[in-house]
């Protein structure tokens, strides 16, 4: 990057130190860094949303849809993460591929399924063998973001489903009362009032969500992990900053960086919960209630 | 997310349709000095220069990507690339499941190194990287294997105490011996395992391999192989 780093085993000191963090692989681990908040930023709305859909499609009237919404929350609950990690980006890889194989290659003869071996014409690639490397990345990435959304959608579903059955009744009640229909109560009424017995539980998966971006790296995506033990490994003299083993430190980093992360959150989270018990019939809500007198 | 899926989708879609095939090398890019990351972030290493070559010879347009060794197989058969380029050796039990071009490294010792010269290698702790010739061989000798994903991790382990000795190829061992100023040795007998190092390919891609038969044989004949073995292996590298 700097011109006296042109020739790095020359140089010493504070020099070295600046060139070696400043050398190209220490600026993809920077990025990574980009990455995790990135797939944070877009994994923790689509679970939200889908946790939603999830927990409404659970309270359905229409039976259908209530079991498929029980089915969704029972069986990805139900199976350890690491193996929905394993087995879902495989099958959701292949299942894009063996589609657009169907629509490409109408014509094809070979079969897809060759032993071990899965088959796809090349046009039917995704994505294609020569798209860029940054295409592949986001590919990786998607698969990623989707993987995640459906594993701790299911878990906020649960939580949700939770929160509006623990509305009070009487609440409710109240509403029909006053002649709202049932959308008009589950948009008026409910949904307002469940966050606040949806949040504690909201706040454990945004914290259980942050820690387990990790497994970004069993998806192969290079996350702060795969750069932190890469970087850190001895390094002999092939390399053009040859170190002993520093993964000690570069994990520490990573500690540093998970406390920050999970203690910002905190912090936020805390502004949330407070905001959302005011005017509740809740404790908290009553709480304040008393405080404001 | 939907948007960044489309256009994800699109993207992969639209990329460059008119375009040649272009052949996937994948390297573990954690095995100095077949195939290492270097510092740019860039695979380099002997294999990164073969791997160029042999794809300039066989009029082949190749690009690069890194996989973990522990799913580099199931990884190839599965379409995520072509060619495997990984220090990989030819043994029986993967030649079931892939195909290997002609050897591009011969046979090479194998060998143990421990922190000091009386440590057990034959009923003690032995590390090795997870799904190597080397581990089965440790898993058979009678030592205890401990296996790791990657390779440096099986050096880290002697040298925190963890196991008695590492049990890998000696080529790869050989700077962490050299660099350490005495801290870590040879022990033990060097043992020659493995039928040399392949490039791995999918059994339905025969084209693929004659293509790189061809080309890896013009580089044996015309000593451009031995020159480059030299220039990554010093003058203790194996030869054709």
């Amino acid at each position: 990057m700097f011109a006296a780093c042109a020739d790095p085993k020359s140089i010493e000191g504070l020099t070295w130190l600046t060139c070696y963090l400043t050398s190209g692989k220490h600026l993809d681990f920077y990025m990574s860094f980009v990455t995790v908040l990135a797939l944070l930023a877009v994994t923790a709305p689509a679970a939200m949303a889908l946790g939603f859909g999830g927990a409404m499609a659970a309270r359905s009237q229409i039976a259908p849809l209530r079991w498929f919404g029980k089915a969704y929350t029972a069986m990805v609950r139900g199976v350890p993460d690491i193996v929905y990690f394993l087995f879902f980006v495989i099958a959701l890889d292949q299942g894009i591929e063996l589609l657009k194989h169907h629509i490409v290659c109408p014509d094809w003869t070979e079969p897809v399924f060759q032993g071990l071996e899965f088959k796809v014409c090349p046009q039917a690639k995704v994505p294609l063998s020569n798209a860029s490397p940054f295409a592949f990345q986001a590919y990786g990435f998607g698969l990623a973001v989707l993987t995640f959304a459906i594993v701790f959608g299911a878990f906020v579903a649960n939580v949700i489903y939770g929160a509006m059955q623990a509305v009070p009744r009487s609440q409710l009640e109240t509403a029909e009362a006053y002649g709202m229909s049932h959308g008009q109560v589950f948009r008026r009424v409910l949904v307002p009032q469940m966050w606040t017995y949806a949040l504690p539980g909201l706040t454990n998966l945004w914290m259980i969500l942050i820690k387990a971006t990790p497994l970004l790296f069993l998806l192969s995506v290079k996350d702060i992990v795969y750069y932190a033990r890469e970087l850190g490994g001895t390094k002999t003299q092939a390399y053009e900053y040859p170190h002993p083993d520093w993964r000690l430190f570069y994990f520490l980093g990573l500690l540093v960086f998970y406390l920050v992360m999970t203690k910002l959150s905190e912090i936020v989270l805390g502004r949330i919960a407070n905001r959302l018990s005011k005017g509740q019939a809740t404790a908290a809500g009553e709480a304040m209630r008393k405080a404001a007198i | 997310m939907k948007k960044l899926l489309l256009a994800t989708a699109l993207f992969a879609f639209g990329a460059g349709l008119a375009s040649a095939d272009v052949v996937r090398l994948a390297t573990e890019g954690a095995y100095p000095p077949f195939n290492f990351i270097d510092d740019k972030g860039e695979v380099a290493g002997f294999e990164r220069e073969f791997g160029d070559e042999i794809c300039k010879r066989a009029a082949l347009e190749c690009t690069w990507t890194t996989n973990e060794w522990d799913s580099i197989i199931p990884n190839l058969q599965s379409g995520n690339y072509d060619v495997i380029i990984a220090g990989m050796s030819i043994t029986d039990e993967r030649s079931k499941i892939i195909t290997f071009s002609d050897n591009y490294y011969p046979p090479a010792a194998s060998a143990y190194v421990a922190a000091s010269a009386d440590a057990d290698v034959k009923t003690g702790v032995v590390s090795a990287q997870v799904s190597t010739i080397q581990a089965a061989y440790v898993a058979e000798s009678g030592a205890t294997l401990l296996e790791f994903p990657t390779p440096d991790e099986t050096v880290a382990a002697v040298r925190n105490g963890e196991a008695a000795a590492v049990f890998a190829d000696k080529d790869y061992l050989r700077p962490f011996v050299d660099e350490s100023a005495g801290a870590l040795m040879f022990v033990g007998e060097e043992v020659s395992i493995g039928g040399g190092v392949g490039l791995g390919m999918r059994q339905s891609d025969t084209e693929l391999k004659g293509k790189m038969d061809a080309a890896i044989q013009a580089m044996k004949a015309d000593g451009t192989l031995n020159t480059m073995i030299e220039k990554y292996f010093g003058a203790e590298g194996l030869k054709f």
